[in-house]
């Protein structure tokens, strides 16, 4: 059942000028994405550094407003919405950010902040308490203020703020990337934990495969700010079909270090999102890249439950 | 950590924070401290009214020095007024109007540049305009012009005082919350559904308060010497009523005969002047988070 649903997102940003006259340059950062969120599942963002993740998350969210595109929330248009509608939304979606730290007020408690969201609201203030119970943060801890906090209880506070307006859906912004790794397994289980008592519906992006994996029931892999290819877990960490899932799949580190990698990049750096190469935005770095894919770029096409953007998958797979 | 040892650790922080303060801070510190006791119980202190006059003891000079009285410790001038009741009520009027015209300017300088940041575009650039018109114009010179048109008016007096230093904390203000609402949590409160209000009383003033209390230490001094200034030269307070500037204005026909009306007063604009300086100084090395230990 189709929950969440973005069509041909896009959204540009200006990279300054040339030169003084010249008309300012701009680049897509989310380039026509178009995906689904099911209700009750998790969809799992990947893509290295820069390839438009999180701009895509404050997008789905209609934090930032969007180029073009169509974004419904069970049906209902969520984009260009008035501010009163804007505000209503916030209720049902919301944002949890990579930089705990940052994201909470230094000079206000942990408490005022968990109960700011239902403040905004107007809603009664006992839903803090449950939210901070939710999260695993009991008594005196709530009355402490974010310095006198580790991150991973910055994290669970920014949860629990998240999860004080009880939400559909909650957007996951890297929310464990600049934890510990005992720690980040915390927050992934609490993650599941709250889903599963709450019936959230989570976008996680992540640039790290291994928690996406666990976490998430489809995969989207971006690069360059498109989607490359888009399947359920499994089958996506089973059989990789776009060679950059192949490569991110390849890359990541194995309890085996003397396996051969079976796929090498051609260049090591990816390419400006600004001066994006023409055809396939993959060809520069793709070690099975032909003439055809150097003019022009792919569609992303189904097949069966899967979505992949490459000329050289043909249909059936093989 | 427990609860109580948190708090008796902050406790003896507290102790060591204060015997580590310089000296001069301390020092500073009592003597404004002081400079506000007199500033609102100066009629309570003073021993004489400030325009009784004793015409039998005219221009006594202060006690140690010879022909002095008893009856006036610290001297009279001219017409026999005592010297240290007109200090306590110079005093009195130069702070309040110094305060005054530094908090009416602070007000109007945040909320114009809260204004200008929030905006943007074309009142932006207004405001900026007029910050900039503000800096450039020689206010000393205008507000004597203004004054000497429009005479011996409180109201207009103290709105020349609020417009004096105005523009630093509508820049200030403008620069610091185009920076504050890009912050983490700026975005994320406006993520939650806040209106832009509620983003701006209840996070950003609080949080770009410090530099802003620093402002206002940093101004207050130039304010009073602006009081202190215009009555110096007969264009502010004027008598019977007196501050600190129309006394020392005032001294300065006598400074061969009885030095002391002039130089009492100056020394309390002198040292109200470097108090608060050294108290901003502190506090701005206080407030700079790259600056603490």
């Amino acid at each position: 059942m189709s929950y969440l649903e973005a069509t041909d997102l896009a959204r540009s940003y200006q990279v300054g000028r040339a030169g003084f006259l010249r008309k300012p340059r701009s680049f897509f950062a989310v380039d026509g994405v178009t995906l689904t969120l099911n209700k009750g599942e998790t969809l799992g963002i990947v893509g290295e550094s820069g390839c438009g993740k999180s701009t895509l998350a404050r997008l789905l969210l209609g934090l930032i407003p969007a180029d073009r595109g169509v974004l419904t929330l069970q049906g209902q248009q969520t984009l260009g919405v008035s501010e009163t509608e804007w505000r209503a939304l916030r209720r049902r979606m919301q944002l949890v950010y990579q930089d705990a730290a940052g994201a909470l007020d230094p000079r206000m408690s942990v408490r005022t902040q968990v109960e700011e969201p239902l403040h905004i609201h107007g809603l009664p203030l006992d839903g803090a308490e449950r939210a901070l119970q939710a999260v695993g943060l009991f008594g005196a801890m709530a009355d402490r203020y974010p310095h006198e906090l580790s991150g991973g209880q910055l994290q669970r506070v920014v949860i629990a703020r998240a999860l004080a307006l009880e939400p559909e859906i909650l957007v996951l912004d890297e929310p464990v990337s600049a934890l510990d790794v005992s720690i980040q397994a915390q927050i992934v289980n609490l993650l599941m934990d709250l889903q599963r008592d709450f019936g959230l519906s989570y976008v996680f992006v992540s640039h790290d495969l291994s928690v996406v994996r666990h976490i998430s029931n489809r995969v989207a892999v971006m690069y360059l700010g498109r989607i490359v290819e888009d399947a359920p877990r499994d089958q996506l960490f089973a059989d990789p079909k776009h060679p950059y899932t192949r490569v991110l799949i390849d890359a990541a580190p194995k309890p085996d270090p003397s396996t051969r990698r079976a796929i090498r990049l051609e260049v090591g750096d990816p390419p400006n999102p600004a001066d994006p190469p023409a055809g396939c935005g993959f060809h520069p770095r793709c070690p099975l890249a032909v003439d055809h894919c150097r003019k022009e770029a792919p569609e992303l096409r189904r097949v069966a439950e899967r979505r992949v953007a490459c000329h050289l998958v043909s249909e059936p797979f093989g | 950590m427990t609860a109580t040892s948190l708090v008796h650790g902050r406790r003896f922080s507290l102790i060591r924070r204060l015997s580590n303060t310089p000296v001069t801070v301390l020092l500073a510190g009592g003597f404004m401290a002081l400079m506000l006791f007199v500033m609102v119980f100066a009629q309570v202190v003073q021993p004489y009214a400030f325009d009784h006059i004793d015409l039998l003891n005219r221009m006594a000079p202060p006690v140690p020095l010879e022909g002095s009285t008893w009856i006036h410790p610290a001297g009279t001038d001219t017409l026999g007024r005592d010297l240290f009741s007109r200090l306590l009520v110079g005093t009195q009027t130069s702070m309040l109007l110094a305060l005054l015209g530094t908090c009416l300017g602070a007000v109007l300088g945040v909320a114009l540049g809260f204004l200008a940041a929030h905006k943007g575009g074309i009142w932006d650039e207004g405001i900026m305009g007029l910050v900039d018109f503000q800096a450039a114009m020689p206010w000393f010179i205008i507000a004597l012009a203004i004054l000497a048109f429009l005479g011996n008016s409180m109201v207009i007096f103290i709105a020349i005082m609020a417009l004096y230093g105005w523009e630093t904390y509508a820049r200030i203000t403008r620069g610091l919350v185009l920076s504050a609402r890009e912050q983490g949590y700026a975005l994320a409160v406006r993520g939650l559904g806040a209106r832009p209000s509620w983003i701006y009383l209840r996070h950003i003033l609080p949080n770009i308060a410090g530099p802003l209390l620093v402002q206002l230490t940093v101004n207050f001094p130039s304010t009073i010497l602006f009081e202190t200034s215009l009555s110096f030269l007969g264009l502010g307070i004027r008598p019977p009523m007196t501050s600190l500037g129309q006394m020392l204005g005032e001294g300065r026909d006598y400074l061969i005969n009885a030095w002391w009306l002039a130089v009492v007063p100056g020394l309390t604009i002198f040292f109200i002047t470097l108090s608060m300086s050294i108290l901003g100084d502190w506090l701005r090395g206080k407030l700079d988070p790259s600056l603490e230990d």
